[in-house]
């Protein structure tokens, strides 16, 4: 079977492109990343703020059972067309993985599918290597889970 | 690191590419390799000494021929390399989709 999500890293180079194609209309798929409740539910944070426009900001962040910060990022939006692109910085606090450029596509394909190719540049080679390797133990997402067990770190600790 | 980003070299490169599935059937000779390709001898040798380089490919001396044989384990390290990053990335885009047929159906 064909995978759903691709991605695309040549060696030596900066960025990476993932792609996906997904069985929602495009007016869904793009809801899923611009609806503040919608956000919360997929990344299992809170949503700060989150302004939908060029120029505008958007911030994340995860506390634990004590309210100590225990995953915080965010980024400026420097465009945004509706349905079919958003460039933004991401940038994750207390992790060492740098700024990195967004550039998300949002894609019709048929009235019930869509596509998203999300190209992201970071900082150097290297800084995308270390962001890649981390998916072997537990990537971005899972990244809540590494910091919460290291909590009693992170409390001394606050987001940039 | 050096290692790893010459496997990806090494992979990125279509022929090179061609000549990994050739030999995964079979260990063969430079020249038996060659023979499928239109492209000149050197050009192939100089494709199989990367390969045997980054250790996808290996030799083996068998009376006066030399074959290559293919590392299927330094190939897997490749594919691992990439494949948990992008299993990530997957459950994320399923989660997604999940939360948002909610909508769909209404």
């Amino acid at each position: 079977m064909e995978q759903k999500t691709k991605i695309a890293a040549e060696d030596g180079k900066q960025d990476l492109v993932i792609t996906r194609e997904f069985d929602l209309p495009l007016d869904l798929l793009f809801r899923a990343y611009t609806d503040l409740e919608i956000v919360e539910e997929w990344m299992t944070s809170k949503v700060v703020k989150l302004e939908n426009k060029k120029g505008g900001s958007y911030q994340l962040e995860k506390k634990d059972d004590k309210g100590n910060v225990v995953f915080a990022a965010g980024g400026v939006i420097h465009e945004f067309i509706p349905e079919r692109k958003i460039t933004r910085t991401f940038e994750m606090a207390n992790a060492p993985a740098g700024v990195q450029l967004e550039i998300y596509q949002f894609e019709r394909l048929t009235d019930d599918t869509s596509k998203l190719r999300m190209h992201v540049i970071y900082e150097s080679a290297a800084q995308r290597d270390q962001v890649m390797q981390w998916g072997f133990t537990q990537g971005i997402n899972m990244a809540h889970d590494r910091l919460q067990a290291a909590a009693g770190q992170a409390a001394h600790r606050r987001p940039r | 690191m050096n290692l790893r980003r010459d496997v990806f070299q090494a992979i990125a490169d279509p022929t090179r590419r061609a000549i990994l599935l050739l030999v995964a059937s079979q260990a063969m000779t430079a020249g038996a390799i060659a023979s499928n390709f239109d492209t000149a001898r050197p050009t192939v040798s100089k494709h199989l000494a990367i390969l045997t380089e980054c250790e996808l490919l290996s030799q083996e001396q068998n009376g006066r021929e030399i074959y290559y044989h293919f590392n299927a384990k330094k190939m897997k390290e490749v594919a691992d390399f990439i494949e948990p990053f992008r299993q990530m990335w997957d459950d994320r885009f399923n989660k997604i989709e999940t939360i948002m047929k909610k909508f769909k159906s209404k």
